[in-house]
């Protein structure tokens, strides 16, 4: 019990969420009309991402002192994992632009940012496996993995602010921010993040157990 | 002072062997004044502003990955070694970003000249701007790939993962240039472009800093 708790608190959150966020009231606001449910569904994927990143951020600079496999392959899991909530952040996103504003793809800032920081980690991936010593894999990728990380958080969160962006609360268009984000999303927004980011977590540490018994495996 | 001193000595080598074979610089214009030749002969007249604008950071954004990967990656094993023995690796950096900060200068200086010059329909109402933006490009393009060149020269297989690696990182700091670049096209006042260049200059800080912090991890074999 010790141990699961937190799997449990993620997967109930998850399914509250996705019950409530369907069923629950939300503010009516132009534009958004009760698309504004995708809030629930599309923000939390980034919640996760950036989680995991900053996770296998974490254990690129921890491998590069303690030269383990252990934090190698934590390192690049936590990527692996990171990169499909990416993927699903997108997804969510173009499927709700298609709807809000006519395209999957409308060349808005933040989409292209977005998909530009998750190029980052696929050449990450790529860089990984260019390498087939063990150990310098694990030292050259942990080192572009720290000196792209900055990059990434310039990308997704300084530069859209300097441009005007499509996105709901950004150029002047009806959104969730402070003002509009009232009581009502607020119980289910909040709890769909959290949970989202242990179930990443989950599917993360799900990876890292694999991948480690398929390492011992090779090994013996 | 230590550091001081071996900057001065790496890069007074970097400039000498440069200045007997002459073979990056040359190389490296060659191909930019080709390139724009090329564009030249394909466009025949660009449409309006941006696009000048947009096809000026593109040619020179592969001619400076071509410029600066050779830092890193045209060293033998056996000359790397032996500036390693001698200096810091922290001079080893510092002194191949700055020599390749003043080649870019070099080139683009070049570049920008021969591309005004050949399209010279949409030269930019505020050059001392433009040259701005230009001299800010040649620094992010060099303390970025540098670096990058280094990681690819380690894992041993040059050109395709030089772009590879590059690219995502680049982009950020390019959608910056350009911006930045555009608002001297368009002769904007100065005061709407300090915002970008504050964001060049942070971000070239924020680059810097990490690859101090990372190369001599990078550097150990």
């Amino acid at each position: 019990m010790n141990k699961t708790w937190w799997k449990i608190l993620g997967s109930v959150l998850v399914i509250y969420t996705a019950i409530a966020g369907l069923l629950l009231g939300v503010p009516h606001l132009a534009i958004l009309n009760e698309t504004i449910r995708n809030l629930y569904f599309h923000v939390p994927m980034w919640f996760a991402m950036i989680v995991l990143f900053s996770i296998s951020v974490f254990y690129s600079v921890k491998s590069l002192s303690s030269k383990s496999e252990i934090d190698d392959i934590k390192a690049v899991e936590s990527v692996n994992a990171g990169i499909v909530f990416g993927v699903l952040g997108l997804v969510t996103g173009a499927i709700w632009a298609k709807y809000t504003w006519g395209q999957f793809w409308s060349f808005d800032p933040k989409q292209n940012f977005a998909a530009i920081s998750i190029l980052l980690y696929f050449a990450y991936l790529i860089l990984r496996n260019a390498i087939d010593e063990e150990q310098k894999r694990a030292k050259i990728s942990a080192i572009y993995n720290i000196f792209a990380f900055p990059m990434m958080v310039v990308l997704l969160f300084v530069l859209p602010r300097l441009k005007d962006s499509l996105h709901p609360g950004n150029g002047g268009n009806p959104g969730f921010n402070s003002y509009d984000l009232d009581s009502r999303m607020r119980m289910v927004f909040y709890p769909a993040c959290l949970g989202w980011i242990l179930i990443g977590y989950w599917v993360y540490t799900i990876r890292f157990r694999i991948r480690n018994i398929e390492n011992k495996q090779q090994h013996n | 002072m230590q550091l001081a001193k071996e900057v001065k000595y790496l890069i007074h080598k970097e400039v000498l062997l440069e200045w007997r074979s002459k073979y990056t610089i040359n190389g490296v214009l060659l191909y930019v004044v080709s390139t724009i030749f090329t564009c030249y002969l394909s466009f025949v007249s660009l449409g309006d502003k941006l696009t000048w604008n947009a096809l000026f950071w593109i040619i020179m954004l592969f001619a400076s990955i071509n410029g600066v990967s050779k830092s890193f990656l045209q060293e033998t094993k056996g000359q790397q070694l032996y500036s390693y023995i001698l200096a810091s690796p922290a001079a080893v950096l510092i002194s191949k970003t700055v020599y390749n900060t003043l080649l870019m200068l070099v080139l683009t200086t070049i570049a920008l000249g021969f591309y005004t010059l050949v399209f010279d329909s949409f030269t930019p109402p505020d050059l001392v701007m433009y040259y701005i933006a230009v001299v800010l490009g040649s620094l992010s393009f060099s303390t970025v790939f540098t670096m990058v060149s280094a990681i690819a020269s380690k894992a041993g297989n040059g050109g395709m993962l030089m772009a590879i690696l590059s690219f995502p990182i680049i982009i950020p700091v390019l959608i910056l240039l350009i911006k930045l670049a555009k608002n001297a096209v368009d002769g904007l006042p100065w005061e709407n472009s300090y915002d970008e260049i504050a964001m060049l200059l942070v971000v070239n800080v924020l680059m810097v800093a990490t690859s101090l912090l990372l190369f001599p991890y990078l550097w150990r074999d």
